[in-house]
């Protein structure tokens, strides 16, 4: 590989997250001292404050939550009389044996697959950083980019229950009612795009700038 | 001029010198392949007016319901904000947050923000805490989640249409257009033209 020229961290310089001005590190910088960004004072930090730390953190809570999400139902639908509860995994197999195969698909990526592959990517991630792993890092950081990019889509499902409970209240003939599944489903959702926003992909970089041994 | 020419790569660190691209073009990371400056065609004018439509699409999609749910002769309609208080009345003032949050909140607080900042640039004035609200914005992008929505319209209207009549209405199509606006002016926006325009604070 054609050998680089060092990054900006190794030559003093802060890149900020949010304008992207480059500013010169003083000499004593510490993790106590704030350096503000002279153009839009946003908090410069060479890497991100305890990235992997924080990460690990994250994408622990939203593994523990990720089983109460899928575990729990995420609504109930009461109809003259008869009360059904679905949990995300029995929604899909409803659509899968009413034909609609399409939109089971689309759910079971955008709800299962989504936030089960984000976070063992992120996982992954973290590992290859701590073992200072110099294996493909452009494809690592195309790996980080997709989950960032993705992250999102899963919230679909949260929607649907958001408006089917607004669209079916109809008293005993028909009535849908959010369940704490769904609570536990969005707090995945929300911690994993977290989890993905307090990754430095930089770190990937800096195990290839450290001289061989 | 150092601090113009000269970029770090914000996903690999790599420093380098920045080659604007010509419009229309973008420039990437030679090493890690980031985007790192998509060059707009006539950026200014365009975000204004996408975010002006956007600004007007956005207020039809929440005055309006979108949906209208018809089963034995009794008719229910949603509006945008219905569902948000259905979820607090059902004692899911999380899930009610949530979606406040990303539906409601931070696309009207975008939109409202662009053109805070695009009007006066319009007319060649810099408005004041530009550098604070650019800041603001980019902090936001991951949290407006219109399309995401749009996806959930369109399942829920599929699960439904078995078990009963779904009307659509009014704000569906505002909904449907403020889509293909709202990410014709992400991407009309060039952050690196407004930065350049951000006085130094010292």
């Amino acid at each position: 590989m054609k050998p680089w020229p060092p990054s900006a961290a190794r030559q003093s310089l802060i890149s900020c997250l949010s304008c992207e001005l480059l500013s010169k590190a003083p000499a004593n910088l510490d993790d106590h001292l704030r350096m503000r960004c002279p153009r839009c004072g946003a908090t410069l930090h060479a890497r991100k404050p305890n990235s992997l730390a924080r990460t690990w953190a994250l994408v622990i809570a939203a593994f523990i939550f990720y089983i109460p999400a899928n575990v729990l139902p995420i609504m109930t639908v009461t109809s003259l009389g008869k009360t059904q509860s679905d949990t995300i995994m029995s929604g899909v197999a409803y659509l899968l044996l009413h034909g609609m195969w399409p939109l089971a698909l689309l759910i079971f990526f955008a709800s299962v697959v989504v936030p089960l592959l984000k976070l063992v990517i992120l996982v992954y991630l973290l590992i290859s950083v701590q073992l200072r792993s110099r294996w493909r890092p452009r494809d690592r950081t195309r790996l980080y980019r997709i989950t960032e990019a993705v992250g999102r889509w899963s919230m679909v499902d949260i929607y649907v229950v958001t408006i089917l409970v607004a669209l079916v209240h109809l008293g005993n003939l028909a009535t849908i009612r959010a369940e704490v599944g769904a609570v536990f489903f969005g707090a995945v959702v929300v911690i994993t795009i977290f989890a993905a926003l307090t990754f430095d992909p930089r770190l990937i970089w800096d195990r290839l700038e450290q001289p061989h041994e | 001029m150092t601090e113009q020419t000269f970029i770090a790569c914000h996903e690999c660190d790599l420093l380098q010198h920045l080659k604007s691209p010509p419009p229309g073009g973008s420039a990437r990371c030679p090493r890690c392949g980031a985007v790192l400056h998509r060059s707009k065609r006539d950026s200014l004018n365009r975000t204004l007016a996408l975010s002006l439509a956007g600004l007007i699409l956005f207020a039809v999609a929440n005055a309006f319901p979108f949906l209208a749910f018809e089963m034995q002769g009794q008719v229910t309609q949603t509006r945008l904000f219905t569902g948000v208080s259905d979820l607090y009345q059902q004692g899911m003032w999380g899930l009610a947050a949530l979606v406040l949050l990303t539906t409601i909140i931070v696309p009207a607080v975008q939109l409202t923000l662009m053109l805070y900042i695009l009007v006066p640039l319009k007319f060649g004035r810099a408005p004041q805490h530009l550098a604070g609200v650019l800041r603001l914005l980019h902090n936001l992008t991951p949290w407006g989640m219109m399309e995401v929505f749009m996806l959930g319209i369109l399942v829920s209207v599929v699960k439904l249409a078995g078990m009963a009549t779904i009307v659509p209405g009014l704000a569906l199509w505002a909904f449907g257009l403020l889509i293909f606006v709202l990410a014709a002016a992400a991407a009309a926006l060039d952050p690196h033209l407004i930065w350049e325009k951000v006085r130094y604070a010292s």
